[in-house]
C-alpha cells in the first residue's frame, strides 16, 4: 500500500511537472465520472471532446488546441474542491461543471476566492447545467458564466406555452423536496398567476430526493385532482418512475418537465412516454439543420452517447468567439471578451449577457414521439419540436451587481 | 449477542517509560518536515489537509467500533452537523467583524473546530439515550434511521442547511492566530496539522482514561460490567458523546477548510466512508485508521485519474482486506513490530515476503481484468493500460496473461501458508 | 375519495407484497446466521438484471424461473467461499464483508449494464388494463406480480411447515448449535438457506424491476427499507416480516394522499402558520417516504424486538 501511495504522491508531481508545456489551452470537466451518477458526467464529457475535435480543427481556440481534461468529483461538494486545486495545479485555468447546485455552489465560492488570493493565476468557471438562479443574480460572480437557461427562466418559457394553451385549467405541481423542487414551485404558481390568473392550482406536492420507489399514491392523487397538466421539475429517476407510474394507470394529463429527455428517460419509459411527456429546453431531439442532423449521428457512432447537451457545443463556440477576440487565452481577457459576447447558433442568436453572464437563447417546448428519424438512445423515440419560445419571452431581469476586476 | 460483535483486539500494555513518547515525537516530526518534502505543490496540501480531516473523522469512528464495540451507520451526522455549526460561526465571525463588535468579532477561525467539536457533543448528548441501550444490529439499525432521517431533515429546512446548494463562508475573516492567514492550502496545513495532532493525541490519551478501557470491557463482555456495578448503557452513552464530539471536530476542520457545507454530507455515503476507513485501517489497532484514511482518501481522489473503475477497486480493497487480513493495514503492521521485538522477525520474514509476492501477483492479475472488461464493455480507448503496458480486450493474451498472474500468485501464496504452518 | 382509497389500498399491498418477498429472505438468513446481510438488496437488482438479458432469449416466462435460481446459485457461491471464511471472524466482520460485497456488486452492474437504466418491461400484452375503475386502469402485469407473490407465500409456507428441510431450518432458527449436534450438517443448510433468500431477493427483482425500474441505483435505495421490515417485523419471525411489509406499504401509500400538513394542523388550533414556510409546508405526503425510518427509530427504542419477535437483535 505504501508503494502505491508513493505512486499517486509521484503522480501528482507529475502533473504539475507538465504544465503549460505544449501550446494547448485545458479545459477540465469537474462531474461524476464514476459511481451511480456517472450516466450524468460521462455523456458530458464524451460531448466536450467530441466537440473539441472540430473547434481543433477550426483553427483551435485563439491558435491553440483544446484539451479536455476529465476530473471525477462523485457529485461531493468537498471532492470537487479537491478536483478544482488538481485541475488548478495542474496549469487549467478553465473549469466547467453542470450536475448538482450543491457543487455549482462550492466552486462559485471556491473559485472566486481563488481568484481573489491568487491575482494573475485567475480560473474561470463555464456553468453548463446547474440552473439555481441565484447563481446569476444575488451570488452572481465575474469569473462565472452560465450556459443554460436557469430555472426561472425555463419556467417562464414552460409558462408562456402554457397560457397560449386554452385547454389547460387546471394544473398539477409535483416536485422534489429540496431547494430546486421549492424553486420550481413556487416560479410555476407566481407566474402562472401572473400569466393566466384562471388556471387553477389543484395540487402542489413535494416528496423526498431520489427516496420514492413507488409514484402510484402519488398518480392516484392526480387523477382524482382532475388536473389537465402537470408541471414538474423532477431529473432522474424521479421523473422517469413517476411518469411510468401516470402511464400505467391512464393518466392522460401531460407532463411539462424540465429534464424529460435526460439520459436513460426514453428508454425506460418506451411507448409510455410518447405525447404524454414535455420538455423545455434549448434543443430537442430532432435538428431541422442537416449540419447539426449529421454530427447528431456521428457523435452517437463514435461515442455511444446521445448529442444532447446542444449548450456545450454553443459553450465552446463561445469560449473560441471570445478567445479569438481577445487573441489570448488568458481568463481575464477571455472573460471580458464573453461579456455581450452574441454567437449564431443552429436556434439562432444567442447572448451571453454582460450584467450577469447568464445567456440569453430562445428555448422549445418538444414532446416525445414514436418512429423518429433519429432515436434516443438506439431507440425508435426521441423528442419533437412544438413550439418555440423566442429569447424575450424567456429572458428575465437580474438583480445582480457585478464586482469586476480593474 | 453484542458480545459477538466484538473485534480481536489485543490486551494493550502500558508503559511509563519514554518509550511511549517516541510516536508523538515522530508524529510530530512527520508533521513539519511534510511541508518541506511538498513545498510549491498545491494539490499536495490540499489531499493533506483532507487526510488530516479524515484522520480525525475515522479515528473518532472507531471510538466506537473498533473500541466500544457499537456498529455506526450514522456518524456523518456529528460530523456534518459539526461543520454546520462550524460554518455558521464562522458567518458570525465575518458579520462581527463588519461591525468590528460583538462577541463574535473577537473569536478566531483557527478555533473553529471547538465549534464543531461542542455541537457534535451536544447532538449525540440530545440524542444518544434512546440508542445505547443497546450494542450490536440493534445499534447499527438505530444510526442507519437516524442517519437518513437526518440527512433528509437537512433538504427540508434551507434556512438553517442552505438547501442543495449548502451554507458557505469565508475563513479569511476576523482575528488571526499565529500569523495564520488561512489563504492558501498551504497556510490551512498548519491549521490542519495542529487540530489532526491535538486530536490524536486526544482520542489516543481516551483509550487511556479508565471510560476508555471501559469502553473496551463493554465491548468484550458487557454482562460482566454490568454484574460490577457499571451499567453498559451508561458506559455506551458517554462513548457515543466522546465519539460525536470528535466527529464534530472533524467537521469544524472540514468548515475551514473546504468553506462550503451541503446536507449531502449528513447521509449515508460519508457514514459508510468512515466505515470505510477505520476497517481497512484496521479496528483493533489504534493508529490503524489513520492509514486507512489516508489510504481511502488517496484512492477516492487520485485513482479516478487513472480508471473509471475506481470505486469498483475501492470496494475490492476493502472487500479482500475483510476477508483476507481481517485486522487492517494496522494489524499487518502491528503483527511486524511484535515480530521484530520478539526477535522473530529473520524466521518469519520469508513467509511474509512471498506472502506479499503472491498478494501482489493478484492484485495486478486481477487489475489486468478489470481493466480489460472495463474496455471490453465500455471501449473508451483500444486498449486497456496497466502499469504502463497495453492490453487488448479483444486477443486473447491479455486474459491469459491476467489469469495466469492470478493463479501463480494463489500458488505462491498455497505455498506461503504450508511454510507458515510447518513453522508453526 | 373512495378510488383514492381503493387505488391506495391495492398499491400499498402490491408494494408491501414485493417488500416482503426481499425481507422473507432476509428475515430467514438474519435469525438463522445473525448476519443483516446488507447485499441482500443487490441481489434483487441482480435479479432484475439477469432477467432482462435472459428475456432478450427466452422470453419473459423462462426468465421469471431461470434468474432466481441463478441469483440463488450465485447467493450460494457468495456464501459457501466468502461468508463462511469471514464467519470466524464475528458477525462484525460477516457485516462488513456484506457491506463490501454490495459495493462491488453495485459497481459490476455498471460496468457490465452501464450507468443507465436499461430497458427491461412487462411482456405487451400484460400492459393492458386488467380493469378501470373511476378513469385509472390496473394493468394485468399488477395482477400477475400479486398472483406470483401469493403462490410463492404459499409455497414458502408449505416448504417451511410441511417438509422435513422446513423443520430443520425452523429449528435452525432458534436452536442453531442443537441442529449440529443431533448431525445435521448446519454450513450446508446455511448455504442453502442463504441462497434461498437471495433467489427470493432476485424473484422480486424479476417482477418489481419493470415496476420500478431497472437500474444501477435500485439497489442502494431500496436496501435500506427491507431492513426496516426485518427489524420491525422482529427477528425470527416471517409473520413478523409479513405484518411490517403491508404495514409500511399501505403507510406510505395512504400518507401520500392524505394532504394534512403542519400549518393545516397549527391554523386549525387558531394559530397563523405561512403554509409554504419551512415548518408549515411539512406534510404527511413529504414524511411518507421517510415513514420507514421514522418507525425504525421508534421500534428499536420502545418495542426492540420487533412486532412479532421472541429475541432482541
Amino acid at each position: 500500500m505504501l508503494k502505491s501511495l508513493f505512486t499517486f504522491i509521484t503522480a501528482s508531481l507529475l502533473l504539475v511537472g507538465t504544465a503549460g508545456a505544449a501550446e494547448t489551452v485545458k479545459l477540465a470537466l469537474i462531474d461524476p465520472l464514476t459511481g451511480p451518477m456517472a450516466g450524468a458526467g460521462q455523456p458530458a464529457l464524451e460531448h466536450l471532446k467530441f466537440e473539441a475535435k472540430r473547434i481543433n480543427a477550426n483553427g483551435g481556440i485563439a491558435g491553440k488546441q483544446l484539451e479536455i481534461v476529465g476530473l471525477d468529483n462523485k457529485v461531493n461538494p468537498q471532492e470537487s474542491l479537491v478536483q478544482l486545486q488538481k485541475a488548478i495545479d495542474s496549469g487549467i485555468q478553465y473549469v466547467t461543471q453542470g450536475n448538482g447546485s450543491s457543487v455549482a455552489s462550492a466552486l462559485i465560492g471556491a473559485v472566486g476566492k481563488h481568484n481573489q488570493r491568487n491575482p494573475g493565476k485567475e480560473v474561470l468557471y463555464l456553468n453548463y447545467a446547474a440552473v439555481d438562479p441565484s447563481f446569476t443574480n444575488e451570488r452572481c460572480s465575474f469569473w462565472h458564466f452560465r450556459f443554460d437557461a436557469n430555472a426561472d427562466m425555463k419556467m417562464n418559457a414552460l409558462t408562456t406555452y402554457i397560457a397560449e394553451n386554452k385547454d389547460i385549467k387546471k394544473v398539477y405541481l409535483i416536485n422534489q423536496d429540496y431547494s430546486f423542487g421549492h424553486a420550481v414551485s413556487k416560479a410555476a404558481r407566481e407566474m402562472l398567476k401572473e400569466k393566466r390568473p384562471d388556471i387553477e392550482i389543484v395540487g402542489n406536492d413535494f416528496h423526498p430526493l431520489a427516496k420514492v420507489k413507488d409514484f402510484t399514491p402519488y398518480v392516484s392523487k392526480i387523477q382524482s385532482s382532475g388536473a389537465d397538466a402537470v408541471i414538474s421539475g423532477n431529473w432522474g429517476q424521479d421523473i422517469t418512475l413517476l411518469v411510468k407510474a401516470a402511464a400505467e394507470f391512464g393518466l392522460d394529463a401531460p407532463f411539462y418537465t424540465y429534464y424529460g429527455a435526460s439520459s436513460g428517460v426514453v428508454t425506460q419509459l418506451g411507448d409510455k412516454g410518447v405525447d404524454r411527456i414535455y420538455q423545455i429546453n434549448e434543443y430537442y431531439g430532432d435538428f431541422e439543420d442537416p449540419e447539426m442532423a449529421k454530427r447528431q449521428v456521428e457523435m452517437y457512432k463514435e461515442t455511444g452517447w446521445d448529442f444532447y447537451y446542444l449548450r456545450l457545443s454553443t459553450m465552446l463556440d463561445m469560449f473560441k468567439k471570445a478567445a479569438d477576440k481577445a487573441g489570448s487565452t488568458d481568463p481575464v481577457k477571455v472573460a471580458k471578451a464573453m461579456e455581450g459576447l452574441t454567437l449564431e447558433t443552429t436556434n439562432g442568436e444567442v447572448v451571453m449577457r454582460a450584467e450577469d453572464h447568464q445567456i440569453q437563447l430562445p428555448m422549445f417546448m418538444s414532446v416525445m414521439k414514436d418512429d423518429m428519424k433519429y432515436g434516443a438512445e438506439g431507440t425508435d423515440y426521441n423528442f419533437h419540436k412544438v413550439a418555440r419560445i423566442e429569447r424575450e419571452d424567456v429572458t428575465l431581469p437580474t438583480t445582480c451587481r457585478m464586482r469586476r476586476p480593474k | 449477542m453484542s458480545q459477538d460483535m466484538s473485534v480481536p483486539m489485543q490486551p494493550s500494555k502500558s508503559r511509563t517509560s519514554l518509550r511511549g513518547l517516541v510516536p508523538w515525537v515522530v508524529f510530530a516530526a512527520v508533521l513539519l518536515l511534510l511541508p518541506v518534502v511538498f513545498q510549491g505543490n498545491s494539490t499536495a496540501f490540499t489531499l493533506l489537509n483532507v487526510i488530516g480531516i479524515n484522520i480525525v473523522f475515522a479515528l473518532s469512528y472507531n471510538m466506537l467500533l473498533g473500541q466500544g464495540g457499537m456498529l455506526s451507520f450514522g456518524h456523518a451526522v456529528f460530523f456534518g452537523l459539526g461543520s454546520y455549526a462550524a460554518m455558521h460561526a464562522m458567518i458570525a465571525i465575518d458579520d462581527a467583524s463588519y461591525a468590528g463588535e460583538g462577541f463574535w468579532a473577537h473569536v478566531p477561525v483557527v478555533g473553529m473546530p471547538v465549534i464543531g467539536m461542542i455541537a457534535g457533543g451536544l447532538v449525540a448528548l440530545v440524542l444518544g439515550w434512546p440508542f445505547c441501550r443497546r450494542a450490536g444490529t440493534a445499534f447499527a439499525m438505530i444510526t442507519l434511521g437516524l442517519g437518513e432521517m437526518v440527512a433528509a431533515a437537512g433538504q427540508m429546512f434551507p434556512s438553517l442547511f442552505g438547501g442543495e446548494a449548502g451554507i458557505y463562508g469565508n475563513r479569511m475573516v476576523g482575528p488571526q492566530w499565529f500569523g495564520l492567514e488561512l489563504a492558501q492550502s498551504d497556510d490551512v496545513y498548519w491549521f490542519m496539522a495542529f487540530w489532526t495532532f491535538v486530536a490524536v493525541f486526544a482520542m489516543w490519551a481516551f483509550t487511556r482514561t479508565p471510560l476508555g478501557r471501559m469502553s473496551n470491557a463493554v465491548r468484550d463482555n458487557p454482562d460482566r460490567l454490568q454484574f460490577i456495578g457499571y451499567p453498559p448503557r451508561n458506559i455506551r452513552f458517554m462513548i457515543f458523546i466522546a465519539s460525536g464530539s470528535f466527529g464534530g471536530l472533524a467537521g469544524g476542520m472540514a468548515a475551514v477548510n473546504y468553506e462550503i457545507i451541503t446536507p449531502e454530507a449528513l447521509g449515508l455515503i460519508p457514514s459508510g466512508l468512515a466505515l470505510l476507513m477505520a476497517a481497512v485501517g484496521g479496528l483493533g489497532v489504534f493508529y490503524g485508521p489513520i492509514m486507512g484514511a489516508i489510504v481511502v482518501t488517496l484512492m477516492n481522489s487520485m485513482l479516478s485519474d487513472y480508471t473509471d473503475a475506481s470505486i469498483l477497486y475501492v470496494g475490492l480493497v476493502f472487500l479482500s482486506i475483510v476477508m483476507f487480513a481481517p485486522r487492517g493495514l494496522g494489524g499487518g503492521i502491528e503483527q511486524v513490530r511484535v515480530a521484530w521485538r520478539e526477535g522473530d522477525l529473520a524466521r518469519r520474514l520469508p513467509g511474509w515476503l512471498s506472502g506479499a509476492l503472491a498478494v501482489g501477483l493478484i492484485i495486478v492479475g486481477m487489475v489486468v481484468l478489470v481493466e480489460m472488461l472495463f474496455q471490453a464493455t465500455h471501449g473508451d480507448d483500444e486498449f486497456a493500460q496497466v502499469l504502463g503496458m497495453e492490453f487488448d480486450a479483444a486477443a486473447l493474451w491479455g486474459w491469459l496473461t491476467a489469469a495466469v498472474l492470478v493463479v501463480l500468485g494463489a500458488v505462491i501464496k498455497r505455498a506461503t501458508n504450508k511454510l507458515r504452518e510447518d513453522q508453526a | 375519495m373512495l378510488e383514492i382509497v381503493i387505488f391506495s389500498t391495492l398499491n400499498g399491498i402490491l408494494y408491501g407484497l414485493l417488500l416482503f418477498m426481499l425481507s422473507s429472505g432476509l428475515t430467514l438468513i438474519f435469525s438463522m446466521m445473525g448476519v443483516l446481510n446488507f447485499a441482500h438488496a443487490s441481489f434483487y437488482m441482480l435479479g432484475a438484471y439477469f432477467a432482462y438479458t435472459l428475456g432478450m432469449h427466452t422470453g419473459f416466462w423462462p426468465a421469471l424461473i431461470l434468474a432466481p435460481l441463478l441469483v440463488g446459485g450465485l447467493g450460494a457461491l457468495v456464501e459457501r467461499f466468502g461468508l463462511r471464511r469471514v464467519h470466524a471472524n464475528g458477525h462484525v466482520a460477516e457485516l462488513l464483508f456484506t457491506f463490501g460485497l454490495a459495493y462491488v456488486i453495485d459497481e459490476l452492474v455498471q460496468m457490465v449494464w452501464g450507468t443507465v437504466a436499461v430497458a427491461y418491461r412487462e411482456p405487451e400484452y400484460m400492459r393492458e388494463p386488467l380493469f378501470t375503475l373511476f378513469g385509472t386502469d390496473y394493468s394485468i402485469f399488477r395482477g400477475v406480480v400479486i398472483l406470483i407473490s401469493i403462490l410463492m407465500f404459499v409455497a414458502l409456507w408449505y416448504l417451511l411447515k410441511k417438509t422435513r428441510v422446513g423443520l430443520m431450518i425452523r429449528a435452525a432458527l432458534t436452536h442453531g448449535e442443537m441442529v449440529g449436534h443431533l448431525g445435521h450438517n448446519v454450513p450446508r443448510l446455511f448455504m442453502g438457506v442463504f441462497g434461498f433468500g437471495c433467489a427470493l431477493a432476485g424473484l422480486a427483482g424479476v417482477i418489481g424491476g419493470p415496476i420500478m425500474a431497472t437500474e444501477p441505483g435500485m439497489a442502494a435505495t431500496l436496501g435500506p427499507i427491507v431492513f426496516v421490515v426485518v427489524v420491525v417485523g422482529g427477528m425470527g419471525s416471517l409473520q413478523g416480516a409479513f405484518y411490517a411489509s403491508l404495514l409500511i406499504g399501505l403507510i406510505q401509500t395512504f400518507f401520500v394522499a392524505i394532504d394534512a400538513s403542519v400549518a393545516d394542523l397549527v391554523n386549525a388550533m387558531g394559530a397563523n402558520l405561512d403554509p409554504y414556510g419551512e415548518l408549515g409546508r411539512i406534510s404527511l405526503a413529504t414524511l411518507a417516504p421517510m415513514t420507514p425510518f421514522i418507525l425504525l427509530v421508534l421500534i428499536l427504542i420502545f418495542r426492540p424486538r420487533g412486532l412479532m419477535g421472541e429475541l432482541e437483535p
